[in-house]
């Protein structure tokens, strides 16, 4: 292993990153909470395929197709049922419902699944590239980079150049404005939470392709990691996400690789407190004016 | 009674405050020198204790301070492996647990304390969400650090190695040494010296300090802070000084939650105190009521009960437990939903929290 394979290893963890804490600030940008509960969508989503593929025997294509299925009404359903009574209450009960949806999803999974880790079946079959004498990039690397990029680019078409797009944009740049002008708050934050579902569904299908394990608690700590990246490229930014995701990854990658694997964790933590005491808004996040 | 409704509004509060404490006490010692309660009632005893002062701690730095931390077990995790290696250590030359142990108790809070300063000066810069999540990354990097963190002694004094690697390459004379912090095994051996009786005895402490800090001139800065940082700053309150007072008290009272807390296991390994834990004390304080430390010592004790209360639902228990909590998020801050409360159980859940009194006064 060289210096360019453990870069690209952490290109494709940060990609995966990127796309779960695409969820994570789309939501915070338009409905100014923090869903806790993202993690555990995706361990969901990782179930969903998991069952489809090892119990009812469906081809991979149908399984991911169910995963995002799933993840989508799952992540409609809780907004509807948990979130939307409290939209006028104080972010930090919108915050406690968000960990008691968690804590739900986990221990429904735990019921169901039990607590043992169970090996998830391949699902994305892609030869190995090798692109120098030594310098091999797997096939589920390659697939998680390529998916990654292109979901990227049509989110950004999708928020420029559409009508639903727009109304994100205006939901959550002023959410009363945006409601005289016409834009319908309540469907805008549930396509929200049905857009930041069905790519926590393909994280999870890219996370767990990459590491081959699935447990309840799966989703967890890639969920805290994301939440990290939003904050890390400012959030409420979508470019602000992707980048912060990256180069979480990549700073996770190369401290295991260089400096020690026991305190990787703490050396990504470390670069966030450095990076907000340095911005405080994140990379990509706008400053507010305060008003007195 | 007519004496009790003269004193002031706060020193009343405060008073049924402790009132509710000391008759759980009382209830708790009638109940097991009776011979009534069972292993497993005698079992959660000293844990409530523990998420009792957690969670008041916890209610200073978000209710009165105003500022969310989610990495409040860090600080739990400092003060308990702090307590238990000072315990372990001097378990042999000082015998007895009635002096030992207060100062296990005390080193835990101060060795807290001293970190929540540290933590508290580049944190307390920040606002919001972004001063949340970096409380949760502090918290996580004292639980990384103390679970690669190996403190051996042997004829050559002490050695300290963060990460395995540097621990194997340690030179240690090997018939001589004692391991006392074994990385991600933790510490052993801690003698179990905590007593539900200590514990009460620590939740009085800790109601005394943080309620009449609350209304000392101290406190009512902080709480300036709180409500509008610009006014407090231009009245001439030094806000660096009193956020990092009301963080540091916090984390002190973390700390001796935390040595409490592992002078009643056996062993104890940093992955306990992972966010996890940090997010159950918010959920005490936020369901007690922001701000109101009655409502946090009710909301510690009956979610602390409530999970082992529901041990005969089986595996269902912490499904229930979620339900519970979010059934009750809705009722309490939905409009609709907690019209139809009060409607249903009127003034009975105005007395059980001070401050949602207070709110209709204003209202």
């Amino acid at each position: 292993m060289n210096f360019l394979s453990y870069l690209i290893s952490g290109i494709s963890l940060g990609s995966v990153y990127a796309l779960i804490a695409l969820g994570y600030t789309m939501v915070y940008g338009i409905a100014k909470m923090l869903n806790f509960a993202h993690g555990d969508v995706i361990m969901i989503g990782g179930f969903v395929m998991f069952t489809a593929v090892s119990s009812a025997g469906t081809s991979p294509l149908v399984a991911i197709v169910c995963g995002i299925i799933v993840c989508t009404v799952l992540g409609v359903v809780i907004e509807k049922v948990a979130y939307k009574p409290l939209r006028n209450a104080t972010p930090l009960a919108v915050l406690i419902t968000a960990i008691g949806v968690s804590y739900l999803l986990q221990n429904a999974a735990l019921l169901i699944f039990g607590s043992a880790a169970q090996s998830f079946p391949v699902l994305i079959e892609v030869p190995d590239w090798e692109i120098t004498e030594g310098l091999t990039v797997t096939g589920v690397t390659l697939v998680t980079i390529c998916v990654t990029i292109v979901i990227m680019i049509a989110l950004m078409l999708f928020m420029r150049y559409t009508k639903p797009g727009a109304a994100m944009q205006a939901v959550a740049e002023d959410r009363g404005a945006a409601q005289l002008m016409g834009v319908s708050v309540n469907s805008t934050i549930s396509l929200t939470f049905a857009i930041g579902s069905a790519l926590a569904a393909v994280a999870s299908l890219l996370l767990c392709s990459a590491y081959p394990q699935i447990s309840p608690y799966t989703g967890a700590m890639p969920g805290i990691k994301a939440f990290v990246a939003a904050v890390f490229g400012g959030i409420g930014s979508i470019p602000g996400a992707m980048i912060g995701g990256i180069l979480l990854g990549v700073i996770e990658n190369l401290s295991k690789a260089y400096i020690s694997s026991q305190l990787s964790d703490a050396i990504v933590f470390g670069v966030l407190i450095l990076v907000l005491l340095i911005k405080p808004t994140g990379i990509l996040g706008r400053k507010m004016a305060e008003k007195v | 009674m007519k004496k009790f409704k003269e004193l002031n509004k706060a020193t009343r509060n405060n008073t049924v405050t402790y009132i509710i404490v000391a008759l759980m006490f009382v209830f708790c010692i009638v109940y097991t020198e009776t011979g009534m309660a069972s292993n497993l009632f005698q079992g959660i005893l000293v844990p409530i204790c523990v998420n009792v002062i957690l969670a008041v701690s916890l209610n200073l730095t978000v209710g009165i301070l105003g500022e969310l931390s989610l990495g409040h077990a860090g600080f739990m995790c400092v003060g308990a492996f702090v307590g238990s290696l000072f315990s372990v250590m001097t378990a042999a030359s000082m015998d007895a647990a009635l002096l030992r142990f207060p100062l296990a108790l005390l080193l835990g809070g101060v060795a807290a304390g001293i970190v929540g300063i540290l933590v508290g000066i580049p944190v307390l810069r920040l606002r919001g969400d972004y001063l949340a999540i970096v409380t949760l990354a502090f918290g996580e990097i004292i639980k990384n650090i103390v679970n690669n963190l190996y403190v051996v002694t042997d004829a050559g004094g002490l050695h300290v190695a963060l990460g395995v690697d540097a621990y194997n390459a340690m030179e240690i004379d090997a018939a001589s040494s004692e391991v006392y912090i074994n990385g991600a095994m933790g510490i052993t051996g801690t003698p179990k010296d905590s007593t539900y009786i200590i514990g009460f005895v620590l939740i009085f402490i800790t109601l005394i300090v943080v309620q009449n800090l609350v209304n000392s001139r101290t406190g009512r800065a902080i709480m300036a802070i709180r409500d509008n940082r610009i006014a407090a700053e231009a009245t001439g309150i030094n806000i660096t000084k009193y956020k990092l007072i009301a963080f540091a008290l916090s984390a002190f009272f973390a700390g001796v939650a935390g040595a409490l807390y592992s002078h009643n296991l056996a062993s104890l390994s940093a992955i306990k105190f992972d966010y996890n834990y940090s997010i159950l004390i918010l959920v005490f304080v936020v369901l007690g009521g922001i701000g109101s430390m009655r409502g946090s010592v009710i909301a510690a004790v009956i979610l602390t009960a409530l999970p082992e209360l529901l041990r005969g639902l089986d595996s269902y228990r912490m499904l229930i437990y979620a339900i519970i909590l979010i059934v009750m998020m809705l009722v309490n801050n939905n409009e609709q939903l907690s019209y139809y409360k009060n409607k249903l159980f009127g003034g009975l859940s105005a007395q059980l929290s001070g401050r949602s009194r207070k709110q209709k006064e204003v209202s």
